[in-house]
């Protein structure tokens, strides 16, 4: 670990927080090793990341979400134990959450004191409750009524709203994961107008975020994880953003050769032209090869998985074309997208992918029911039965039987299921949305092969990951996407770096690196 | 068709899937051995035959709404769709003239026609399955008085009307067992409701649609039709239940019917049925609605007040689903 340097701003030396040595492990992977983490009054303090690296894990257990394994967790130099959000609060520790927890129903003020609301005589004192909320937002300088119902709120405002109650609980450390996720350039000035007031006062702040820019313009110290462990700590001012960007991929990878076939003479089967959809997708153009692997990269809300629904029909587009086969579909609704070849296999399947109280067996049937339908409406279970029974043997589904319902196996069972459905559907495009999230290591390297052998067989697929290694080691070519844009197309075996700048590349310079390119 | 089998729980207290199924049947068992000791006139031949027959009507009922509860909707129109098919079957035998085959199918056709109506309401227009069957359980019950003109329609002119319910076919071939029509009805739509619930395609959507409708629309299926086609069903089920009240009071009586369906709901629920859908079986239901009948039977022979029944059968529902729960959570 570097030396610490100093606080530039109070030059006090016990630090506010210091996280040692934490280890955090859930069922089947490893969440942190031995990280660490400090923060001083009145720092703020960026934790960077690629996602997965553990940032939100570390910050959970700050604010008492999880309990740690091992490590100590300090306080002002005092050993502390978090047990719980409640305790976390009552020692100073606020977080912030990417979504907002806010009820939409209720006035500001009625937010910011929920579960403590100010009494007389046994009744709500509505007067109190908002004199003592104008006091904050006064203390923010923050011009916002407090009897003003949340939902009317911008989401900027509401993010306002949660800081406010934050400060309520009188925090001395406040944890933002991504707070300007969904803010214009204006409100994240304004945001960074109160960090530097509560930084004034001596708060400390957590900022997490991907975007480069952001943490050079408001952080004092950069911390780096990867892996679910401790990287580095480095000046935010005095550090490129290419020794911040190598820290975060590493070069530890060891990148097995990847064999990349040659599909330029391929017959393209997927073609998107001109995609639209609101603020989350704007002019994306994509095309895919049989036999080839497409890699979607990008940060999270870069808009991958929105490209993805949109192609699949899963959600409405403004405009675009879809070309399947050097044919025009129109795709409205999943249901045309199967019928034209399309699989998609959701990053979310306990929600989106499986009916997770079915059976292994009709789960794999789920779009192709019609093919085991007999006279009079009657379904062939043993027809189904066969086909679930090769599937099983052909994929290694660890299964007791297809009978067993879909819930009980693993996330890389489950995930073979959906992928022996969409088999089973003779989907010749299918697209992956993080194919391997939950996944353990060993079932992953099983996926991987799965979808070579598939592309061998001549599909076209389209894998969308937030691991680098994971598009790395996979795609033939590498889309990246950022805001909604696709900011460039690199070839496979292209480094880390690059996929990274692209990624977080902010899209208002992105016609200038095309031309340079 | 799902979880015979499950893990060991934590506790090690292993729990199979039927343990709620068992629970409910083992419910009614325990209380027929109550009331049989209890009094002698229960088991007595002529009884079991009433209660029997008094389930015949919420038990069809119930299964039309065990249909629709295991997509994860609810049906509150079971009840007046009834008493609308029964006042339709009464428009088409006794004011038109028309001979009893043709009231049979009317009955049915109606019932299939408003279940699609209802079925067309919540997957197209997206209105929820609560509020759209309410507002069919009202329009149906107004519609039945209008086209009755608020008079109950009887059936003297059709003889043999009253044989759907009343009549024995089995007792004139065993006549040691004169099983009612109606509870033979009951039974056969029964056994046609789990055949289309374990074997068809229609169930199998069923099921997938109560498990998780967005992935069943993510594999490329129309979910608008096969949850229509649910909805349809369970109207055409309805149209049966219309048939037996009719026939069973040799009338329609259009004021009827509100009420009905939470009765329905109770069964369904008491037989474990989840309200949050995906799973649920008809003999679950069936033996939901028979509790329904032997507390409300054997009550009134231990001469409990019929306001106690009401309590007695809230508490049976509140406690159904409590040990459902229970069972989820040790799962």
């Amino acid at each position: 670990m570097p030396p610490t340097p100093a606080n530039p701003a109070t030059g006090q030396l016990t630090p506010l927080v210091e996280m040692i040595d934490i280890d955090k492990a859930f069922p089947g992977v490893r969440a942190l090793s031995r990280a660490r983490f400090e923060l001083m009054a009145g720092e703020v303090h960026a934790l960077m990341g690629e996602n997965g690296a553990g940032k939100s894990t570390l910050m959970k257990i700050l604010s008492g979400v999880y309990s740690r394994d091992a490590g100590d967790i300090r306080l002002d130099g005092q050993p502390v134990e978090i047990t719980s959000p409640r305790q976390a609060q009552d020692m100073g520790i606020g977080i912030i959450h990417q979504e907002l927890a806010l009820m939409r129903d209720l006035t500001a003020a009625q937010n910011i004191f929920i579960g403590r609301e100010p009494r007389r005589f046994g009744l709500l004192d509505e007067g109190a409750l908002n004199r003592d909320a104008q006091a904050i937002f006064d203390s923010m300088n923050l011009k916002l009524e407090p009897t003003v119902r949340v939902e009317t709120l911008t989401i900027a405002r509401q993010q306002m709203v949660e800081i406010a109650k934050a400060l309520s609980y009188r925090s001395r450390v406040l944890i933002m994961d991504e707070p300007t996720a969904a803010l214009n350039d204006a409100e994240i000035a304004e945001l960074f107008t109160i960090i530097n007031r509560l930084k004034a006062e001596g708060v400390g702040i957590v900022y997490i975020s991907h975007k480069m820019d952001e943490i050079k313009r408001i952080s004092d110290r950069v911390t780096v994880m990867r892996d679910g462990e401790y990287v580095g700590t480095v000046p935010a001012a005095d550090t490129p953003i290419e020794t911040i960007i190598s820290m975060m991929v590493g070069r530890t990878l060891t990148n097995e050769a990847l064999n990349i076939p040659n599909t330029a003479s391929a017959p393209v089967a997927l073609e998107v032209r001109n995609l639209n959809r609101g603020r989350d997708i704007r002019d994306v153009s994509l095309s895919v090869r049989k036999g080839e692997i497409l890699g979607l990269a990008g940060l999270m809300g870069a808009g991958r998985t929105e490209v993805a629904r949109a192609i699949f029909g899963a959600d409405p587009r403004d405009s675009g074309e879809i070309w399947v086969n050097g044919k025009r579909v129109g795709i409205s609704s999943p249901k045309d997208a199967v019928r034209a070849g399309i699989g998609y296999l959701s990053e979310d399947r306990k929600h989106f992918g499986l009916a997770t109280g079915l059976d292994v067996r009709n789960n794999i049937a789920l779009a192709s029911l019609e093919r085991f339908v007999g006279p009079g409406g009657v379904i062939n279970d043993g027809a189904m039965h066969d086909v679930a029974e090769k599937f099983i043997r052909q994929l290694s589904i660890k299964t007791p039987s297809d009978a067993q319902e879909a819930r009980l196996l693993s996330g890389g069972n489950q995930q073979k299921v959906v992928i022996a459905k969409w088999l089973l559907r003779d989907c010749d495009i299918l697209i992956f949305d993080e194919p391997t999230r939950g996944i353990d290591v060993g079932a992953k390297a099983e996926i991987y092969k799965l979808l070579n052998a598939l592309a061998e067989q001549g599909r076209a697929i389209i894998v969308i990951s937030s691991e680098l290694p994971e598009i790395l080691r996979l795609s033939h070519r590498i889309a990246v996407m950022c805001e909604g844009r696709l900011t460039g197309t690199l070839p496979g075996g292209a480094s880390q770096e690059e996929i990274m700048r692209l990624a977080t590349m902010r899209p208002s310079t992105v016609a200038e690196v095309h031309h340079a390119g | 068709m799902t979880d015979t089998t499950a893990p060991a729980t934590k506790s090690g207290v292993r729990i199979s899937g039927a343990f709620h199924r068992l629970l409910a049947f083992s419910g009614l068992i325990a209380l027929i051995v109550v009331f049989s000791i209890a009094s002698p006139n229960f088991m007595q031949t002529q009884n079991v035959l009433a209660i029997l027959q008094a389930t015949s009507v919420n038990g069809v009922l119930a299964i039309a709404a065990t249909l629709v509860i295991i997509t994860g909707g609810i049906d509150l129109s079971v009840g007046t769709l009834m008493t609308f098919c029964a006042v339709i079957t009464g428009v088409v035998l006794t004011y038109l003239g028309l001979p009893l085959p043709l009231g049979i199918v009317a009955s049915i056709l109606a019932g299939t026609a408003c279940g699609l109506v209802s079925g067309t309401i919540i997957a197209k227009l997206k209105v929820p399955p609560f509020i759209a069957t309410l507002g069919m359980m009202l329009i149906l019950k107004g519609l039945s008085l209008v086209i009755s003109g608020t008079k109950p329609i009887y059936f003297n002119d059709t003889p043999g009307f009253n044989q759907i319910a009343l009549g024995s076919w089995v007792g004139t071939i065993f006549p040691a067992v004169p099983l009612p029509n109606g509870v033979l009805i009951l039974f056969v739509v029964a056994l046609l409701a789990a055949f289309v619930l374990g074997k068809t395609q229609l169930g199998r959507y069923t099921f997938a649609l109560g498990s998780n409708e967005e992935a069943v629309r993510l594999s490329g299926v129309n979910i608008d039709r096969w949850k229509i086609a649910v909805y349809a069903t369970a109207g055409g089920i309805c149209g049966v239940a219309g048939l037996l009240i009719a026939s069973r009071l040799n009338s329609a009586q259009p004021a009827l019917g509100q009420g009905y369906e939470l009765d329905a709901i109770a069964a369904v629920v008491i037989g474990g049925t989840s309200l949050s859908g995906g799973r649920g079986t008809v003999i679950g239901t069936l033996i939901g609605a028979l509790i329904i009948s032997v507390l409300a039977n054997g009550l009134r022979i231990l001469s409990v007040p019929q306001e106690w029944q009401t309590v007695v059968t809230g508490l049976i529902i509140i406690l159904a689903v409590y040990a459902d729960i229970l069972r989820r959570r040790t799962l």
